[in-house]
């Protein structure tokens, strides 16, 4: 028990340390720079690592294959959207439409108690944005959960697919704005702390600071009992259910949490892009999460939060040049054009899958022995290049 | 009334036992896997239940542990109805089994198999069924989750500290008893063979069953296990008083452990007794070595 508290200990150390140079970051890097790039990937990676994170908890821990995570993002982004929209912006956002809701909750916490009002409001506009994401999972769950693998994923897509539709229909347009999408709501653009004469800018930190303590939690609940009977229901249902684990139940719970943090995530997204509309949650949305889900690892937390960080970071920042002509110093405008981006994304995807085949980090938490023993792993890793090269073309079944 | 019963000892009170399986009967379509069984098990004994392949033991134990719903019959277990049933829909025209009437205007209990677990009842499996990502101390920590008090919010948020460390210390002291303290930071599944079945008890036995149900403890062991593990059964047996209800094809074990046997033939009970009973039972015999068609 000591060794566990040590442990949790330095990684607590490491997570402060972490978010103390994102707030760092926040105030040197103007948006001017060329470093700028940097916020927006930490930004958009922290929103993705919790919906990958989130999306593993299901898929990866508790076995459930489900495929409605853009779906509940999206509840998550409208409900945090409609919620925070000031008063007098609303008529100019709801052109076509009567507005339904004509209050908004940053805005009326801090007509009451000030400034710190605005962030209570933010927090608890997150909060119902994962709880209504939540509900919804409970109410799509009690039918479809019954199913099993290919079946429950098919089910949860076409959900997705349905809460899409519905949220762009004419006649809930007072609500959510039709077709059209929604804006003018509080955006982490705008965060600000002011200390006196000097304003720290929080807009990559609170998104970043939401989606540590989010994963933490979720951390937590792996480590938990609960944690114990889900990784038991996806090793193997009938031992699980002979052994008391109350399959229905515990199935549910895992979906309400993976859906409530989901929807939170689609609420950091509205946050961070300072606009939610509903033809963004497609389901490529759901392959993507999944991509990173599985390049990090199906059952790593750690996996997931690398693969999407990872995921983000290359296709946003470190191969941006192949659209825009010159990359990496290279000049050639005949090549790198619009589109280029994704080809070579889609080959280094395709390389990793091959030579990773469980994923970055498989099944395993990163930590700090593994972090030390790298060098070592990395040289041997490069020297068994060519072997897996060999092992691809060869007619074996790879192992 | 059930046809053709065994000499069932008609001074015992069957609501003493701790088991009793009432007309239990399971039809798959057309083919009645399980046929009108009556079985016991009373507390602190160790009964086998044996028979050629396709008998229907396992399918017996589906049905007590809640994995199947008996088509018509009824389970009890501490004098306490847990499992009844009667032919319904489509089974109502193409049951053709026995006492449909007995039950018909019985409640249906169906518990899942968890719920079972919760009220006493532990099995193993007979092709082993570990979670296989899990150590071994995890694999029974694990199986230590349906006793808790701490709900979902109390146990992620470590407000349930007690609880956690009683789960751990149980568990290593259950790993300490099944001798596999030293295996425990291993994966389940990197055990040898015998270690596995061990395990899987060990699993089972963290459930704080009374009634434990055992299905091939034994199989793919040689002599050597196959006496070590009888040994252990009742070992456990007198330590923690578990009622112990076994299948198994190793003559060996049955004959040396058990208290009682039961004998199934095509799902139909077709002997009952003890060891040397059951050993010079003639319908026993003929089940296992077949009779040639001239002497039938």
């Amino acid at each position: 028990m000591k060794k566990d508290n040590k442990k949790n200990f330095i990684s607590l150390v490491i997570v402060l340390v972490f978010l103390g140079i994102v707030l760092l970051l926040d105030q040197v890097i103007k948006p001017t720079d060329n470093m700028s790039m940097l916020l927006t990937v930490l930004q958009k990676g922290s929103v993705y690592a919790l919906a990958a994170v989130s999306m593993n908890l299901l898929n990866g821990f508790t076995g459930l294959f489900s495929l409605g995570h853009a779906g509940f993002m999206l509840i998550g982004a409208y409900t945090y959207a409609m919620l925070t929209i000031p008063d007098a912006a609303r008529a100019d956002v709801y052109q076509y439409y009567d507005p339904a809701i004509r209050f908004s909750i940053p805005e009326v916490l801090s007509n009451g108690i000030g400034p710190a009002g605005t962030a209570l409001g933010v927090l608890i506009a997150v909060i119902i944005a994962g709880l209504i994401a939540c509900l919804f999972a409970y109410l799509i769950g009690l039918p479809v959960l019954k199913l099993k693998s290919d079946y429950l994923a098919i089910a949860t897509l076409g959900f997705a697919e349905i809460i899409r539709a519905i949220f762009q229909w004419s006649k809930l347009g007072p609500l959510t704005n039709g077709s059209n999408l929604l804006k003018g709501f509080e955006r982490t653009s705008t965060f600000k702390l002011a200390i006196g004469d000097f304003t720290l800018s929080l807009s990559t930190f609170v998104p970043v600071l939401i989606a540590t303590i989010c994963i933490w939690i979720i951390v937590l609940i792996k480590n938990s009992t609960y944690g114990r009977a889900f990784v038991a229901i996806r090793d193997d249902e009938i031992a699980a259910e002979a052994m008391g684990i109350d399959l229905a139940h515990h199935k549910m719970l895992s979906f309400c949490t993976s859906s409530f943090f989901a929807g939170i995530s689609g609420a950091m997204m509205a946050m961070v892009l300072s606009i939610a509309q509903a033809s963004n949650f497609r389901s490529a949305m759901t392959y993507e999460i999944l991509l990173m889900v599985v390049l990090g690892g199906i059952g790593s937390i750690s996996g997931s939060v690398i693969g999407a960080f990872l995921f983000i970071s290359t296709s946003e920042w470190w191969l941006r040049g192949l659209d825009s002509g010159k990359w990496l110093g290279i000049s050639a405008p005949g090549i790198f054009r619009n589109g280029f981006r994704l080809v070579v994304f889609s080959v280094i995807i395709m390389i990793v899958v091959l030579f990773f085949r469980k994923g970055i980090m498989g099944d395993k938490e990163l930590t700090l022995e593994m972090v030390k023993a790298w060098p070592k792993n990395i040289f041997n890793w490069i020297r068994s290049i060519p072997k897996k090269i060999k092992s691809l073309f060869s007619k074996k079944e790879a192992k | 009334m059930g046809g053709n019963h065994l000499n069932v000892n008609k001074q015992h009170d069957l609501n003493d036992s701790v088991l009793r399986l009432e007309n239990a009967t399971i039809q798959f379509g057309g083919v009645i896997a399980v046929n009108d069984l009556d079985m016991y098990v009373d507390d602190g004994e160790i009964v086998s239940l044996i028979g050629p392949n396709g008998a229907g033991k396992t399918t017996a134990f589906n049905i007590i542990t809640g994995v199947y719903a008996p088509t018509n019959g009824a389970v009890y277990f501490k004098g306490k109805k847990i499992i009844q049933n009667h032919p319904q829909g489509k089974m109502k025209k193409m049951y053709s089994g026995k006492d449909a009437e007995k039950y018909i205007n019985l409640p249906v209990l169906e518990p899942t198999p968890d719920k079972i677990t919760q009220m006493g009842i532990a099995r193993t499996f007979q092709n082993i069924r570990l979670f296989k990502s899990r150590t071994v101390f995890e694999n029974i920590l694990t199986a230590k989750h349906l006793r808790r008090t701490s709900n979902y919010f109390t146990s992620t948020f470590g407000l349930n500290k007690d609880e956690e460390a009683q789960m751990r210390e149980a568990s290593l002291e259950l790993l300490r008893v099944v001798g596999l303290e030293d295996v425990k930071d291993e994966l389940a599944t990197s055990l040898p063979y015998g270690k596995q079945r061990r395990l899987e008890i060990a699993r089972a036995m963290a459930t704080d069953p009374e009634l434990l149900l055992l299905d091939e403890p034994a199989a793919g062991m040689n002599p050597q296990e196959t006496l070590e593990l009888a040994e252990f059964i009742r070992e456990l047996r007198d330590k923690y008083h578990y009622t112990i209800l076994i299948i198994e094809h190793h003559m060996d074990l049955v004959m040396n452990i058990s208290e009682r046997i039961y004998v199934l033939e095509f799902g139909r009970l077709i002997a009952e007794g003890t060891p040397t009973e059951i050993q010079n039972n003639e319908d026993v015999i003929n089940a296992y070595l077949g009779v040639g068609e001239e002497d039938a």
